[in-house]
């Protein structure tokens, strides 16, 4: 089963990843393919992947709501049995997951990126301490949870051929519940517009203290480019929201994208390795953004940043 | 109001991690420990509060955390009131980082809150070592708790609280919680306070870090670990070689090459 996100009734690009791995969990199981759709039933339409689309229905639900969606997924887990439950790791799947996991008395893996059926046991792999280690798991008995990184799985294809079948469920505790949403706030789009720049200076940990963020701050000038991050140095609160590049900021394409003191973690990754052109500069040899780097530099940024902006600038 | 901040240590991720020889965990013979990010931000936005309303702030650790002493101690320098170590005598003679996973961690910080029970639970969103989830809706989901995650601020307006859960892009969505209830934090209001080592000294000499015995219901964590490994890169960049003036040249070159530099 498939926990399906949507957002101004548009159905994610995750939610179609996860369809057509739980297709193919479910061809070698011998089972089927189905997906919870909380909120807009219309949004039925967008999911022909699934065989079975359980829909519920209830003003409550039009909007993520944890407690809401919480009590909703309990009530269709129990209901409904399935051996697997996937979920996005990204806001919900996050907020869900572990207690899910309590509630439906289920094993949990988080922040998976390769999902696999061995003799019929169920084996995932979870990405631990940013990406440098990867954690091979076992998920045996009847259910699980997995909440699956952005972008590990090819989505499915929208087969064309009919709907899939509807089924309603009626949940119960809605009128209880111990939250409501106020309002939604949606993104300040005040500062610059990081996903058009044609070219990035990207900084994450490396850079140390805020203080330093000048050096990298002459480079994107002397370039003419803005200046993104990676999240560490976005929650400690040295660039705005906005510079933030990733799984939980902005996803980004320039035709260059020149990263210093990045290790790229996963959540960046997933934000940034479409660009045309990667180049990493990172003390670490082993840093996994030389993975998906084209070319790579160990030199330290402190050095190789004000080198560049006296041969950019000369 | 009593604010709880439950506590992690981990790996620092600056230092390079080597996994034990049987492959099924991280060896922490050379790593140092330090608080998790998340917690960091957790105990801030916990200090915001109480610095603007009032709140009494008690930091929670578990004791077979690596230099959680260290740790409880510096958020005692920060501005928490008290500090609280939970032992539990089954992970006594267990290697330190082998520290409880998710299940066993929710379960003993729970055992804890239902003897002094909490108006309010910050902690970080995730640990960056859990494979197997997250501490607050496990926390929340014992206690039958309401809870929200991924959250960049938390504000107590009576007997509820205000928080902004973050969505990807930027988007978000005010949420009125009533108390009692579980927060998991991304990043705090502000960027978390700095304690001088002077005072981290003073708030070990001054005490006011409590043991507590606890017995949770043992936990059956079904999680196997097979193996554990470093990614396999399936590319790798190529690596620019000489002095630092000729990598920078080679940078320039070839921001050149694609019409990528003016001039």
């Amino acid at each position: 089963m498939v926990l399906a996100e949507h957002l101004g009734n548009q159905v994610s690009e995750a939610t179609y990843e996860l369809m057509g791995k739980a297709r193919e969990l479910a061809t070698a199981l011998g089972g089927l393919t189905e997906v919870l759709l909380l909120g807009p039933s219309e949004l039925a339409a967008q999911l022909s992947g699934a065989d079975i689309v359980v829909s519920v229905q209830d003003a409550v639900l039009d909007e993520y709501l944890p407690e809401a969606y919480e009590r909703v997924l309990s009530q269709v887990l129990a209901a409904r049995s399935p051996r697997l439950l996937l979920m996005s790791h990204a806001t919900i799947g996050l907020d869900l997951g572990a207690a899910l996991s309590v509630r439906w008395d289920a094993p949990l893996a988080s922040y998976v990126s390769a999902l696999e059926i061995e003799a019929g046991l169920v084996t995932a792999t979870a990405q631990i301490l940013g990406g440098k280690v990867l954690a091979d798991v076992e998920l045996p008995g009847e259910r699980a949870i997995v909440t699956v990184s952005g972008g590990a799985f090819t989505a499915a294809a929208v087969q064309p051929s009919g709907m899939p079948e509807v089924v309603s469920f009626e949940p119960t505790g809605l009128d209880s519940l111990r939250m409501s949403l106020r309002r939604v706030v949606e993104a300040d789009a005040g500062d610059v517009d990081i996903s058009s720049a044609e070219t990035l200076v990207s900084v994450g940990r490396g850079i140390e203290s805020q203080d330093n963020l000048e050096i990298v701050l002459d480079l994107a000038e002397a370039l003419g480019v803005p200046l993104s991050a990676s999240r560490p140095v976005v929650d400690a609160g040295w660039l705005p929201k906005t510079r933030q590049v990733g799984q939980s900021g902005v996803k980004v394409k320039p035709r260059a994208y020149l990263a210093f003191g990045i290790s790229g973690a996963p959540e960046h990754l997933e934000g940034m390795r479409d660009a045309e052109l990667i180049i990493a500069c990172n003390t670490d040899p082993g840093a996994p953004i030389f993975s998906v780097a084209h070319y790579g530099t160990t030199a330290d940024l402190f050095d190789l940043v004000p080198e560049l902006v006296d041969k950019v600038t000369r | 109001m009593r604010i709880v901040v439950p506590m992690k240590a981990v790996p620092d991720l600056v230092e390079e991690i080597d996994l034990t020889a049987d492959e099924t965990g991280i060896d922490p013979e050379y790593l140092k420990f330090v608080l998790n990010e998340w917690d960091a931000q957790a105990l801030e936005e916990a200090l915001l509060i109480k610095d603007g309303s009032g709140a009494e702030v008690i930091a929670v650790g578990v004791s077979s955390d690596t230099d959680i002493d260290q740790i409880l101690y510096t958020a005692i320098a920060k501005g928490a009131d008290a500090a609280v170590k939970l032992v539990d005598s089954r992970l006594a003679g267990e290697p330190p980082t082998a520290g409880p996973r998710v299940a066993e961690r929710a379960a003993l910080v729970a055992s804890y809150l239902s003897e002094v029970p909490a108006d309010l639970v910050i902690t970080g969103v995730q640990a960056s070592d859990d494979p197997d989830g997250q501490l607050p809706s496990a926390l929340a989901a014992l206690l039958d708790l309401p809870h929200a995650s991924v959250v960049v601020s938390v504000e107590i307006d009576g007997g509820s609280v205000v928080v902004r859960q973050e969505f990807a892009g930027g988007r978000s969505h005010e949420l009125e919680v009533q108390l009692p209830a579980v927060i998991g934090v991304q990043s705090a209001r502000q960027p978390p306070r700095y304690a001088p080592i002077t005072r981290i000294r003073q708030a070990m000499q001054a005490g006011g870090l409590t043991e507590m015995a606890m017995s949770p219901a043992p936990v059956l964590s079904r999680l196997g670990v097979r193996r554990m490994h470093k990614p396999e890169s399936t590319g790798h960049a190529e690596m620019l070689t000489g002095n630092v003036g000729e990598v920078a040249d080679q940078i320039v070159a070839l921001l050149r090459s694609r019409g990528l530099l003016k001039g």
